[in-house]
């Protein structure tokens, strides 16, 4: 084969080259294709054909009467004076400013707790507190709908018992923290375990060298375990803000529980969903998708650029 | 731009391996005496408290209970939904949520959740596997290629293709889901397998746990020698590369495994017919059932679905443990 020829030129065999480091070895041909080709292939099938394709889209207009017309960037002026996308808008990013810092900061809580060595049975709550991750959103959206309910749910049940009369929170303005609570209970194992992972790897030298200076536990955890894993809560907290906005899975199945409250266009997802399959609005939903996906690169980037200018 | 400063970010991370240090982190026992020494006198002047160390860590009940309130809350549901799958769709409504009443059903339950409507849950369960297997089998093994091509070789135009996938992470699904529908639609494959599969064969985050696990476990030495005596880059691969990285396939597999079993959003836009469906739209259809005019309310079926539904991921879970969290923990160091 190809790689035959390359034996010869080859001068320093036993050392290892530092990591890293551009090495001589590693000659730069056409051979790495042939392992990335097939992904980069159905890649550019699943993704980038369908995002120039959105592009596409989002610049024409299907009317019944004259049909499609190339309308250039009305699409997007539309949207950006849509008050119904807006509040689809807010209603996520609300969801993210509240959501995410009590799901990651839970998450954190427990994976210092399982790290510091201090639980009986630790192994037990890690993979007890990470199983709901293994749980369909679907289901877990099911789940958690009906136990909310008043009528065979837990709510019912508080209530038959204290007298009490708590509404149904999917079917009251408490919706959206209800749906915060499914999201918050599916994923704070996953962060858990991303956190849990990146402090084991953190010397316990250091831990040593830190007390030996006086420090307490709480100055370790300040000072040396939440820096040394600062990239596993960067992208952590990127991870949440993508998932964020894309919410759609839980308020879609609560929808038909509760039809005042989830609207079709609760959050942006949900909306070019309902634009595109019952509006059949494509034009306009590839639009509203294009934008969100904007929005989500930005905040994202604008959150890695702010952790790892932390990290200098 | 981007793109650039997080390739240094990656490859920078990666002296700080996880295989040697994570090693020595866990095994207290022997580090003891060496932290016993020094910290003896001067952890009696600080305080009155039995000596706790971070390296000689003393149990601690209060945390213990602190944190088995999440425990509890992780926990909770999971029982609720044992319970209530043995329970008649009649005393789902009279009793009391957490605990056992009326008769026994759980295995009448399972039985008509099998038979209901001549057996689709079981019709589901076959497309939710092969929709699994092919799926997430595909992607696995194309993340492993593509991965293991991007750690152990340099090529023309590999930069845009660390590029490319890293922005395309952060696009949201639904950008993707309405043109990709309409890109099928045209090529007449909606509401067939094909159109949940094929979307399923791409993970990014598959291709970069494979990547920056491929740099650690395949050492450039071994892939030398191999090419000093003879073979060919495919045969190093399969007969030298693949069994150094079985850690990560299995985790990249149980991940690739988790979010194909779980699709909801990609098989609701491209399935029209019942009986493509996968467990998750098939469950959601007997929920609305019960909302729909002259539809049979049938939420016992509902709730033992859901237990069936999610009981062979959480065996897989269980039982795949030391694979999974060794691979995870090797894939996040990086960042």
């Amino acid at each position: 084969m190809t790689t035959t020829s390359i034996t010869t030129g080859r001068g320093l065999a036993g050392q290892p080259p530092p990591r890293g480091v551009r090495t001589r070895r590693t000659r730069r041909s056409w051979t790495g294709w042939k392992f990335v080709g097939p992904f980069m292939a159905v890649f550019t099938l699943v993704f980038l054909a369908p995002i120039a394709y959105s592009v596409y889209l989002s610049l024409f207009r299907t009317q019944l009467v004259g049909g499609t017309t190339f309308v250039g960037l009305d699409n997007y002026v539309a949207a950006f004076q849509d008050p119904q996308f807006w509040s689809g808008v807010a209603r996520v990013g609300l969801f993210l400013l509240i959501q995410v810092p009590i799901m990651l900061g839970i998450a954190l809580l427990v994976a210092l707790a399982i790290d510091s060595g201090r639980l009986y049975g630790k192994n037990f709550f890690r993979i007890s507190i990470f199983m709901p991750y293994a749980v369909p959103g679907v289901v877990a959206a099911l789940m958690w709908g009906f136990m909310y309910g008043t009528r065979f749910g837990l709510i019912g049940n508080i209530n038959d018992a204290f007298g009490t009369s708590i509404p149904d929170p999917i079917t009251s303005s408490f919706v959206l923290a209800a749906i915060g609570n499914i999201v918050t209970w599916e994923f704070v194992g996953y962060n858990m375990l991303i956190f849990f992972a990146a402090l084991r790897v953190v010397p316990h030298s250091l831990y040593e060298a830190a007390e030996i200076d006086g420090a307490g536990q709480w100055r370790i955890i300040t000072a040396i375990k939440i820096p040394a894993i600062r990239g596993a809560l960067v992208i952590a907290t990127i991870f949440s803000i993508i998932g964020s906005f894309q919410l759609f899975n839980e308020p879609s199945i609560l929808q038909s529980l509760s039809p005042n409250y989830i609207t079709t266009y609760f959050t942006p997802n949900l909306y070019a969903y309902s634009l595109s399959f019952s509006g059949q609005q494509y034009n306009y939903a590839a639009t509203v998708a294009i934008i969100m996906g904007l929005l989500t690169m930005l905040v994202a980037y604008v959150v890695q650029l702010r952790g790892m200018r932390k990290e200098a | 731009m981007s793109s650039v400063s997080s390739t240094g970010r990656l490859s920078g991370g990666r002296p700080g391996s996880a295989g040697t240090s994570s090693g020595t982190g866990s095994t207290t026992s022997s580090a003891a005496p060496a932290t016993g020494r020094p910290a003896g006198g001067a952890s009696l002047l600080r305080t009155r408290r039995p000596r706790a160390s971070v390296t000689r860590p003393r149990r601690s009940l209060t945390l213990t209970v602190l944190t088995g309130v999440v425990l509890v809350y992780s926990l909770v549901p999971l029982a609720w939904l044992v319970i209530n799958a043995s329970k008649t769709q009649k005393d789902l409504f009279s009793s009391f949520g957490l605990w056992f009443s009326g008769d026994f059903a759980l295995g009448d339950n399972i039985r008509q959740a099998l038979t209901y409507d001549d057996g689709i849950f079981l019709r589901w369960f076959a497309n939710t596997v092969l929709y699994v297997v092919v799926g997430a089998g595909g992607a696995t093994f194309l993340a492993l290629i593509g991965g293991y091509g991007l750690a152990k070789f340099r090529f023309p135009g590999k930069r845009g293709v660390f590029a490319i996938v890293i922005g395309a992470v952060a696009v949201p699904g639904t950008a993707l889901a309405v043109p990709t529908f309409l890109m099928f639609s045209q090529m007449g494959i909606t509401d067939t397998p094909w159109s949940v599969i094929i979307p399923s064969l791409i993970s990014p985050f598959g291709l970069y746990l494979m990547w920056t696990f491929s740099a650690e476990a395949v050492p450039d030495e071994l892939l030398e020698a191999a090419r000093i005596d003879g073979a060919g880059e495919v045969r190093t691969f399969f007969r030298v590369s693949l069994p150094l990285l079985s850690p990560g396939i299995v985790t990249v597999l149980l991940f690739t495994m988790v979010a194909t079993w779980n699709n909801y959003f990609l098989p609701l836009i491209m399935l029209r017919d019942p009986k493509w469906y996968p467990l998750t739209l098939g469950l959601n259809a007997w929920n609305s059932q019960s909302s729909t005019a002259g539809g049979e309310a049938i939420f016992n079926l509902v709730i033992t679905g859901a237990l069936l539904t999610i009981l062979p991921l959480v065996i897989a879970f269980l039982f795949l443990q030391r694979y999974w969290q060794s691979g995870l923990a090797a894939g996040s160091v990086k960042e």
